[in-house]
């Protein structure tokens, strides 16, 4: 199981930091329709977020910045996942697999 | 597809919060029951394996771009009610910290996504894999029931963008269904070639209790 751990992270954190910078930035399918129907603009963001665009702030090179906020994206969503998987698991602490 | 803030109108975006309230609150109930030690950190890496290929958009035709959603992975592996889980985590933790989605879509977005790709993908796997016996029927389960999730969560958010007076429905589920068949194709690919992979490497966690 923890072989399976590792690896798992390492491929995530290497998609998340190697592979994101060089991603397509073309609009995705709903911004694409949205510009093709002429209610793109109607589009805005109520909360910037910490990390906004996937950029960790003050980093000039956006494709540092994009790595640096991916490899963190990818720890903190590791990391609620298992809390809370443990949290749901701990309310009955008699079941074993 | 993750919707932004001000493409749904208000009764829009707080029916769907609620409903998707109600599927996340039977998915806890359900992994309560069933939970097991190896699934705390298996759901941990899925969700990192997701949120991680879900930033690597890839081009598709007409200067659009398309990424990995995962529903379907998730459902296989751990169940179609751990997949919504999975995906709220991932929809909740992008919306919030990277401002993908808008925060009064991220109902309507785990439901589209998390619920809509997860149930209806993994109840499309469990048919096709029961009528198609052995590993071929997994595979092609796989790859249809992933094509498939990606077309009705995009059907289900033109709906919504229907209901919401954004835009005709008569206009918004060819448009998206159109590309999101393209980009579903994508969903297939990887998500067939990921469980290939598991399915050579460790047959034993496709045999997991589902959540």
């Amino acid at each position: 199981m923890k072989k399976i751990i590792a690896i798992g992270l390492i491929v995530s954190l290497v998609l998340a930091i190697l592979l994101s910078p060089f991603a397509s930035s073309s609009p995705d399918g709903l911004e694409k329709v949205g510009e093709d129907k002429g209610f793109i603009e109607k589009a805005h963001s109520l909360l910037t977020g910490l990390l906004p665009d996937y950029l960790f702030p003050g980093v000039s090179n956006e494709k540092i910045a994009t790595a640096i906020a991916g490899g963190l994206g990818v720890l903190i969503v590791f990391g609620i996942t298992y809390l809370l998987m443990l949290m749901i698991r701990k309310k009955d602490k008699s079941k074993q697999i | 597809m993750h919707i932004p803030d001000g493409f749904l109108d208000t009764k829009t975006w707080v029916a769907l919060s609620a409903v998707s309230t109600g599927f996340v609150a039977l998915s806890v109930v359900r992994a309560n029951r069933k939970i097991g030690e190896k699934h705390v950190p298996l759901m941990g890496i899925m969700s990192a394996f997701i949120f991680a290929a879900q930033m690597l958009n890839f081009p598709v035709a007409g200067g659009t771009s398309g990424h990995f959603m995962g529903a379907v992975l998730a459902a296989v592996l751990m169940g179609p009610f751990a997949g919504t889980l999975i995906m709220s985590i991932v929809l909740a933790v992008q919306c919030l910290m990277f401002a993908d989605g808008g925060i009064t879509a991220l109902g309507a977005n785990i439901f589209n996504m998390g619920v809509v790709g997860s149930l209806s993908g993994y109840l499309i796997y469990f048919l096709l894999s029961s009528a198609i016996k052995g590993k071929t029927g997994k595979l092609i389960g796989i790859f249809i029931a992933s094509w498939a999730s990606i077309v009705l969560a995009a059907s289900a958010c033109a709906a919504e963008l229907a209901l919401s007076g954004t835009i005709a429905l008569n206009v918004a589920l060819p448009a998206m269904a159109g590309v999101h068949m393209i980009i579903g194709i994508g969903e297939a690919l990887i998500t067939t070639t990921v469980l290939t992979l598991i399915l050579a490497a460790r047959p034993d966690l496709l045999e997991l209790t589902k959540i």
